[in-house]
C-alpha cells in the first residue's frame, strides 16, 4: 500500500506512539510570535524550565502588533526579545525587520520539503505550501515544542482535492480556495491534512500556493499541502544551492516525498474551475462564500490588502494592476500592509507603492494589522470591510464589524467604486 | 494539577462557535490566564445567552453543538474558561486544535454523538442541569428536577493520560 505525503513525512519524524493513534513527532521547525509564545516562556520560567531544544530549530518574529502600541504589547514583544536573546535564538525578527510570520519565515527559506513545522498560531498551515507538515497548536504544544522538539497528533487522514482546468483571467488562488471551503464548509477537513493536486496547482507559483493552504484551517484543515515540485526547488534554490549540485539533483531528492500513485485517501474531490468567478464571503463564517457579482454594489467603509493569506509581492502587483491610475472611492478608507520588508522594498522598487499612495491608500509597516482588530484599522460599530485576510468572524476586525473575504483584485476593484465590486467589471 | 469535572451547564445550543467568540482578539495582549476571566464568551450573540448574565457565572460545564471552538489556535479560548472553573465541554465534535488544548490543559473535551446530546439538550425543560463526570467509567450523568440520563462517551487512552497526568507538560515532562 502506498502512501500519502503526510504519512511519509509522519513516519520519518515519529519518535513515540505512547498509544495507538497518538503519533509524537520529532520537531524541525518551531515558530514563534509574541501573542502566544510569552505564556509558554513565562511557564517554562514557572516551572524551572527555561530552556530551549534547539535554538537553530527556533525561529520568532513580532508581527501581530508592531511596533507595539501600548504598554500589554510593549510586554509581549519584550519577553519574547529577551527570551530570543537569552537562549540565542539568532532567527529572531524585530521592529525594522520583522514581517507577518507566514510570509516571513518561507521567504527567509526556513520551511523545506519534508519537515515538521507548528507555531502556536492557526495559520501555521501555509508553510504545506511547501510540501511540510505544518500545523498550528496551541500554547502547551509549542512551551513543550520549545522545550522538548516534540508535538503530539492523531495521525489525520488526508483528503485529496484536485483543482482541475485552468484558473480564468482575473481570478485567483483565493478565489479556488474561498470556492473549495464554500462546497466543503468549515467542519468539512476537520482532523484532516488537505492535498492539494492538479493542473491549476502546479501551474501556481509559491505565494499562490501558501494562499490556497492559509486557509485550509477555514475549513478544520490540520495542514494544507501540496507536493514540492521545481516551482518549489526555485523558490528555495538560494538558500539550497550549497546542498545540492543543481535543481534536477533537489528535485528528485523532494520527489521522495511524494504520494505514491496508490495511496489512500480518505475523500478525493475534483473540482473543474475553469469557469469560477472572483469569489467573496458574506455572514460571518468562511464557507458563506458567493460570486462576488451576487453581493455587487453593498456599500463598503473599508479596504484591507495584505496578511499572511495575501500581502506577498504578487497580490500586491494585483492589486496595483487594477489601481494604477485610478482614485479609491472618497467613501472608504484603503490600507495597505506589505507582508514582510522584502515584498514592502520590492513593491517600492516596483512602483506599486507609489500607486497604492496616488490612489489613497494608507500603506502601513509589515504586520497582521487589521485582520484580526488587535492593532491598527480596527473597524466601527456597523462598519463594513473588504478584506483580504482569512477569517470573517462575527467582531473578528472589531465588535460589530463585518468583514468580506475576498482576492486582492475584488478589494482594488471594490476601493474605487466605494461598493463590492467584481474586478471583470472594472 | 488536576481539575474538578462537572457541575451546573450551560448550553450554547449552535455549531461552529468559535474562538473569537469564547475570547475576542483583542484581549489576547494579556499574558496571565487570570486577566481573562471577565472577557468570556462576550462576542457571542446567541437568543437567551448573556455574557455578563448569572448562568454563565454559575456554569461548570458547557454544552454545545457541532465544531465547537473553531478558528484560531489560541488556547486562550480554554483558559478563558479555566479561570471560570468550566473544566469540561461536551460537545458533538470539536475543532482540533481547541480540543488538543483541552487535553493539553488536563481539562475534558467530551464528545457524544448527537442522539444523545439532544437528550441532554431536553433535560433543559425539567430545570437547571446538573453534569456530573466520571471518566475511569467514560460516563457522564445528566440530572435536572428528577429526571437524568447516564451517557456513555469515548476516550483515546492518549487524551485519558493527559487528563490523569495534569496536561501534556507533565506528560511530556516525564517521557522525553
Amino acid at each position: 500500500m502506498g502512501k500519502t505525503i503526510a504519512e511519509k513525512i509522519f513516519d520519518a519524524h515519529l519518535r513515540d506512539e505512547p498509544f495507538p493513534g497518538a503519533k509524537v513527532l520529532n520537531l524541525d521547525r518551531v515558530l514563534c510570535h509574541e501573542i502566544t509564545t510569552p505564556v509558554a516562556i513565562a511557564d517554562l520560567e514557572v516551572r524551572g524550565k527555561d530552556r530551549v531544544f534547539d535554538p537553530s530549530k527556533i525561529k520568532a518574529v513580532v508581527d501581530h502588533v508592531t511596533p507595539s502600541k501600548d504598554s500589554k504589547t510593549a510586554l509581549q514583544a519584550k519577553m519574547l526579545r529577551d527570551w530570543a536573546r537569552r537562549h540565542a535564538i539568532k532567527d529572531f525578527f524585530d521592529v525594522g525587520h520583522n514581517g507577518v510570520c507566514h510570509a516571513l519565515f518561507p521567504e527567509k527559506g526556513y520551511i523545506r520539503p519534508g519537515f515538521t513545522v507548528i507555531m502556536g498560531d492557526s495559520h501555521t498551515c501555509t508553510h504545506g505550501a511547501f510540501g511540510a507538515f505544518a500545523a498550528g497548536v496551541g500554547t502547551t504544544d509549542l512551551e513543550v515544542g520549545i522545550l522538548k522538539g516534540v508535538c503530539a497528533f492523531r495521525e489525520p487522514a488526508t483528503i485529496r482535492i484536485n483543482l482541475n482546468g485552468q484558473l480564468p483571467a482575473q481570478v485567483y488562488a483565493k478565489d479556488a480556495i474561498l470556492y473549495v471551503i464554500g462546497q466543503i464548509g468549515v467542519n468539512g477537513a476537520t482532523d484532516r491534512v488537505i492535498e492539494f493536486r492538479g493542473p491549476i496547482v502546479e501551474s501556481m507559483s509559491m505565494e499562490s500556493r501558501m494562499t490556497l493552504c492559509n486557509m485550509a484551517i477555514e475549513a478544520g484543515g490540520t495542514s494544507g499541502i501540496c507536493l514540492p515540485d521545481m516551482t518549489t526547488v526555485d523558490y528555495l534554490w538560494p538558500f539550497i544551492q550549497s546542498d545540492y549540485a543543481n535543481k534536477e539533483a533537489a528535485l528528485a531528492d523532494y520527489k521522495k516525498w511524494w504520494s505514491d500513485a496508490d495511496a489512500k485517501y480518505e475523500k478525493v474531490l475534483d473540482f473543474d474551475l475553469s469557469r469560477l468567478e472572483p469569489m467573496i464571503t458574506y455572514n460571518y463564517k468562511p464557507d458563506c462564500v458567493k460570486p462576488v457579482r451576487e453581493l455587487a454594489g453593498a456599500k463598503v467603509d473599508q479596504i484591507y490588502i495584505g496578511t499572511c493569506t495575501n500581502g506577498r509581492i504578487e497580490d500586491l502587483r494585483e492589486a496595483a494592476a487594477i489601481l494604477k491610475g485610478k482614485q479609491i472611492s472618497e467613501n472608504v478608507r484603503g490600507i495597505v500592509s506589505p507582508a514582510t520588508p522584502k515584498i514592502y522594498q520590492e513593491a517600492l522598487k516596483e512602483g506599486i507603492i507609489e500607486i497604492f499612495m496616488a490612489a489613497g491608500f494608507c500603506v502601513t509597516n509589515p504586520t497582521c494589522g487589521a485582520c484580526l482588530g488587535m492593532s491598527n484599522g480596527v473597524l466601527a460599530e456597523g462598519e463594513v470591510c473588504a478584506s483580504t485576510s482569512n477569517r470573517n468572524f462575527q467582531g473578528r476586525m472589531g465588535k460589530g464589524g463585518m468583514v468580506h473575504l475576498m482576492s486582492p483584485a475584488t478589494a482594488a476593484a471594490t476601493a474605487i467604486t466605494g461598493v463590492i465590486t467584481d474586478p471583470r467589471d472594472i | 494539577m488536576k481539575k474538578v469535572f462537572g457541575g451546573a451547564a450551560l448550553f450554547l445550543d449552535r455549531s461552529d462557535i468559535n474562538t473569537d467568540e469564547i475570547i475576542p482578539a483583542k484581549y489576547l495582549t494579556e499574558v496571565t490566564k487570570e486577566a481573562l476571566k471577565p472577557y468570556c464568551l462576550e462576542d457571542l450573540k446567541l437568543d437567551g445567552f448573556d455574557p455578563k448574565g448569572e448562568k454563565l457565572k454559575a456554569a461548570r460545564v458547557v454544552i454545545s453543538r457541532a465544531n465547537f471552538g473553531c478558528g484560531s489556535s489560541r488556547e486562550h479560548a480554554p483558559w478563558v474558561f479555566e479561570v471560570n472553573d468550566i473544566h469540561t465541554i461536551i460537545a458533538e465534535s470539536y475543532a482540533r486544535i481547541f480540543r488538543q488544548n483541552m487535553f493539553n490543559g488536563g481539562m475534558l473535551a467530551i464528545e457524544l454523538p448527537k442522539a444523545d446530546l439532544d437528550r441532554i439538550f431536553a433535560l433543559q425543560s425539567a430545570g437547571t442541569v446538573s453534569i456530573a463526570v466520571d471518566l475511569p467509567q467514560q460516563k457522564v450523568m445528566a440530572s435536572a428536577g428528577g429526571k437524568s440520563e447516564t451517557l456513555h462517551f469515548e476516550i483515546s487512552q492518549f487524551d485519558k493520560a493527559l487528563v490523569e497526568a495534569g496536561g501534556w507538560v507533565e506528560f511530556a515532562d516525564a517521557r522525553y
